[in-house]
């Protein structure tokens, strides 16, 4: 059924949080630290053992397989309401201090991305795949 | 008329889905007719919707975008953390736990450069006009690295409210460049394959701004790049109010 899919994919949601959350207090920060990481990486871990005992049959991955296809329209909505007016409403401080890290950070892909050899890059995107 | 807006008050979710899918419609023709498919369909809807965002912020006066107009409710729940981090989690699905094992060196040194160059920046540019105090200069930097990590960090040492504004500010521009401009700069710095993808969340740090800008880019770098992204504030919130602060205090001398 579906429903197993979306809910083994929530509970890794949640346990990853969970997770991330006890990190963030055992750190002494008011913050999650990485929760959405822990759980893509039990996410990965707990699928691939169920697919490989044969237990995650076609249907229930479409639980899964829904959420990965709407990511791009959460995504959407989630720049739709970002406040957008006071990120540009900083004045100067604000601006060169953004635009200087964002910079800054984005030179240095090339560099931190070399760390244990260069990676190919991935074969091009079917047209209707996006 | 009333009653049509009632409905779709109350159905504010379901309303959302309705929106959204315009949007994107629009975009992907927007897309192919201007750009010939080169700006990619998913990069022109995010930038609409920033858009929105923009003219529901003028319009209402608050801090949520589009999600302040009563009729869009919904866009709020919609793109929240909940459904956004669901979302992210599930395009984990297939992902090669290899690949993440190949760059976890790069992803690691990639979060902490990119802590270390946002406070850096963040710092410089505030002591560059007249902050030139320790709390102020880690909380801009702070900003400079997310806008969650400039505010935790100026609360934990006490900054004036106008300077975690203007961290908050430096943050969310940040969020936005990364969402516009990461299509743009990707064939520049080599953005196209995992490893790569996993360096740059690291570096960049702004969750709602890689995933943003990575799903623009091409929406299977996504996972690798969010992965290392997730780590980033809760580093920053554990170096800015300690070890970065600390390091200016030394350098500024109180």
């Amino acid at each position: 059924m579906i429903i197993y899919g979306v809910a083994a994919l929530a509970a890794c949601h949640l346990a990853g949080v969970i997770l991330g959350d006890l990190l963030g207090i055992i750190l002494g920060v008011q913050s999650n630290v990485g929760g959405v990481g822990f759980a893509m990486l039990l996410l990965i871990v707990v699928t691939d053992w169920l697919r490989r005992t044969g237990r995650l049959p076609a249907l229930s991955e479409q639980g899964i397989l829904f959420w990965s296809a709407m990511y791009i329209p959460i995504v959407v909505a989630m720049a739709a309401q970002q406040n957008v007016v006071a990120a540009l409403a900083g004045g100067p401080i604000a601006i060169i201090a953004g635009v200087g890290a964002t910079a800054v950070c984005m030179a240095l892909v090339p560099v931190v991305a070399r760390i244990g050899g260069q990676d190919e890059p991935l074969p091009p995107l079917m047209a209707q795949e996006a | 008329m009333e009653m049509i807006t009632d409905i779709l008050v109350k159905n504010g979710l379901v309303f959302a889905f309705v929106t959204v899918g315009v949007v994107m419609w629009l975009s992907y023709q927007l897309s192919d007719r201007l750009s010939a498919g080169r700006l990619h369909g998913s990069a022109v809807a995010i930038i609409i919707g920033l858009v929105l965002a923009w003219i529901g912020g003028i319009a209402t006066g608050g801090s949520r975008g589009l999600a302040d107009v009563p009729l869009f409710t919904g866009i709020g729940l919609m793109g929240g953390a909940m459904l956004r981090d669901l979302a992210i989690v599930s395009t984990a699905y297939g992902v090669d736990i290899r690949e993440i094992r190949k760059a976890g060196a790069a992803g690691i040194a990639a979060l902490a450069l990119g802590i270390v160059m946002s406070f850096v920046v963040g710092a410089l540019v505030a002591a560059a006009f007249g902050y030139t105090d320790a709390v102020s200069m880690a909380t801009i930097g702070g900003g400079a690295a997310t806008y969650i990590v400039g505010p935790v960090t100026g609360t934990a040492l006490g900054a004036s409210s106008e300077v975690i504004a203007l961290s908050v500010a430096a943050g969310l521009l940040k969020a936005v460049l990364v969402m516009i401009g990461t299509p743009f700069v990707a064939p520049l710095i080599g953005l196209n394959n995992p490893k790569s993808a996993m360096a740059y969340g690291g570096l960049m740090g702004t969750t709602s701004g890689v995933a943003g800008g990575l799903a623009a880019t091409d929406k299977r770098l996504v996972p690798y790049g969010a992965m290392t992204a997730t780590f980033y504030t809760g580093l920053g919130c554990l170096l800015g109010p300690s070890v970065m602060y600390l390091a200016l205090l030394a350098i500024t001398g109180g």
